[in-house]
């Protein structure tokens, strides 16, 4: 069970809001998340407490697939993203590397910034512990969940190999 | 089945797919650039295999911050060199040998019609124009499909897209594109593979072709598709030299939506900041005064779009508070446009050429914009930031109208140079 603040964005958040390109001449996750929103919300860096979630609107993670935007969050201690909807390199990206998103219109349109969340990932709810609301998220397909649980697809595919040579 | 149905299920071995089924695919060819490879190298490693499924089925392009802009860049590239080596990886493409990823890869005969490829760049999508199905991943699934040769897809639902009529003087792929963005929104095609069909279409080139494929990604999309053709069939024979499956969309294929657009009195069209989907056709845009044009990238950096460039700056010259940055896409590109004498053609108007390299598209280098600037760019994202300082402004168009602008200052149709001239 996840619990923590939030943090509001708005719809089409892109990938070069969540981490500019200048700063992709690394792969290393700490300075990934010292920048990470730094054009667009520039106190996200220093204010962020781990375990704090995003909520945004429509298409997050819009535009690039790097792979340095789920891990710039990740880093910097976001435990989940809630959004109406998502580009899909990054879900797929968030997905792989052990990110948890969720999908909801309901909570992308009345969850407020600074309000109180607790994700149940399992269950796919989410409760406003501030407003009292309870959200019910559009579950995940048996082999994503597959994903989650092990921990993205690495270990998925580790295990898949070591388990079949002639994958 | 559509074509992209029909490609998925015989990568995945099965005789029919449906939208929302998800399959564990075969690739024909894994993509990575000097910004994922890294991350990709690094996954890779924790995999536990000791080789990669087909050293060469691997294409390595640098093509982000080269030549090297800095020192950890330089460490990045290094990593793409030394894993190229450690695997015999046979595609990995030296600066010098490099080009722009997505213009250098069906040039080299990389892709072919029918095939399932994957690259760690959103733009993988562009290959679509020659009947493959190919989308962007992350860097963990490059890793993933490095060593296993496979990878994990969702059938996406297909969007038909219909154009009809002949074409105004100046308006091509670009312009197509971006219109259509602005139809349906940036996610507009979210998840979706998009089929562009028509009259307009067959008429269109390669290079168009490429174009529109290359920017189904702002719209959202997973692929973008065309069928078949002879244009097609002219442009790989001599370059693919695997034999290759063409497939094609049945007639009673099952489409999500379908969009049918006369598209003859269609103007060249603009995207303003800072969405792709803000688009308006030139002239209506205003009077917008640029510091900078560039002209290249993965959507717009092929020879007809240095061809189209030439013929409106042939004997002009940039406006003098301005700096155009013309980047052709490939080595082949560049040294076709000396033969041609394009480049003479740039230079003398007074624009900077390039070696070929992403460079500005994504702010890297090679073209950054100071706070308040404003670029048009051939390029293919407007968003904030995009091509330097945050409270910088990138404006997307097509060639033509690029070259127009850089002349006249400001964002500008192509008549308005070709009539003073």
């Amino acid at each position: 069970m996840l619990k923590g603040k939030v943090w509001r964005f708005g719809a089409d958040v892109d990938t070069d809001m969540i981490i500019p390109a200048r700063y992709l001449n690394t792969t290393d996750p700490a300075v990934l998340a010292a920048h990470c929103f730094t054009d667009v919300a520039p106190e996200f860096a220093r204010q962020v407490v781990p375990g704090e979630i995003i909520v945004a609107g429509k298409n997050f993670g819009c535009g690039s697939s790097r792979e340095h935007a789920p891990i710039a969050l990740k880093a910097a201690g976001i435990s989940c993203v809630i959004a109406a909807s998502f580009a899909r390199i990054f879900y797929r990206n968030a997905l792989n590397i052990g990110l948890p998103i969720l999908e909801s219109e309901a909570a992308a349109e009345e969850v407020k910034a600074g309000d109180l969340l607790q994700v149940d990932l399992a269950e796919g709810v989410i409760t406003n512990l501030t407003s009292g609301r309870v959200y019910q998220t559009t579950p995940f397909p048996p082999f994503m969940r597959e994903l989650i649980n092990g921990g993205g697809l690495i270990p998925y595919l580790r295990q898949k190999l070591a388990g079949n040579q002639e994958v | 089945m559509t074509i992209s149905e029909k490609i998925l299920a015989a990568h995945a071995g099965k005789k029919e797919v449906r939208p929302g089924d998800l399959i564990q695919a075969r690739i024909d060819l894994a993509l990575g650039n000097d910004i994922t490879a890294p991350v990709a190298i690094k996954e890779f490693a924790r995999i536990g295999v000791d080789r990669v499924f087909d050293p060469e089925a691997i294409a390595l392009v640098p093509d982000h911050f080269t030549p090297n802009k800095d020192i950890n860049s330089a460490e990045q590239v290094k990593i793409l060199r030394e894993f190229a080596r450690q695997y015999g990886i046979k595609h990995y493409f030296e600066v010098g040998r490099m080009g722009v990823e997505h213009c250098l890869l069906p040039e080299q005969g990389l892709v072919g019609p029918g095939d399932l490829v994957i690259g760690a760049d959103s733009h993988t999508c562009t290959y679509g124009a020659l009947g493959a199905f190919s989308t962007g991943v992350g860097s963990t699934d490059l890793a993933a499909a490095m060593a296993s040769g496979e990878v994990w897809l969702k059938v996406p639902p297909s969007i038909k897209f219909i154009y009809y009529g002949k074409l105004q003087p100046f308006v091509g792929g670009k312009d197509l594109i971006l219109y259509t963005i602005g139809q349906i929104g940036v996610d507009g095609a979210l998840y979706a593979a998009m089929e562009f069909t028509g009259e307009t279409i067959a008429a269109l080139g390669m290079d168009d072709r490429f174009t529109m494929a290359n920017m189904a990604i702002e719209a959202g999309a997973k692929n973008g598709i065309f069928a078949v053709d002879e244009r097609t069939i002219e442009y790989v024979t001599g370059r693919y030299k695997k034999p290759y499956t063409i497939y094609s969309s049945d007639p009673d294929a099952e489409y999500r939506q379908t969009y049918q657009w006369d598209v003859s009195t269609l103007e060249p069209q603009v995207a303003l900041p800072h969405l792709p989907e803000n688009v308006r056709p030139v002239r209506t845009v205003g009077n917008i005064e640029l510091q900078q044009v560039v002209i290249g990238s993965c959507t717009n950096g092929r020879l007809s779009d240095l061809r189209i460039a030439a013929q409106i700056l042939k004997g002009q010259k940039v406006h003098r508070n301005l700096r155009l940055i013309i980047i052709p896409g490939t080595p082949e590109i560049y040294r076709q446009a000396v033969r041609e004498g394009l480049i003479e053609i740039f230079i003398d108007a007074g624009a900077a050429v390039s070696t070929p390299t992403c460079g500005p598209c994504l702010g890297g280098h090679m073209g950054i914009l100071a706070r308040g600037e404003r670029a048009l760019a051939t390029t293919n994202r407007n968003f904030i930031g995009r091509m330097g300082h945050p409270e910088s402004e990138v404006y997307l168009a097509g060639p033509a109208v690029a070259a127009a602008s850089a002349v006249k200052g400001r964002i500008a149709h192509p008549e308005e140079v070709l009539q003073s001239a």
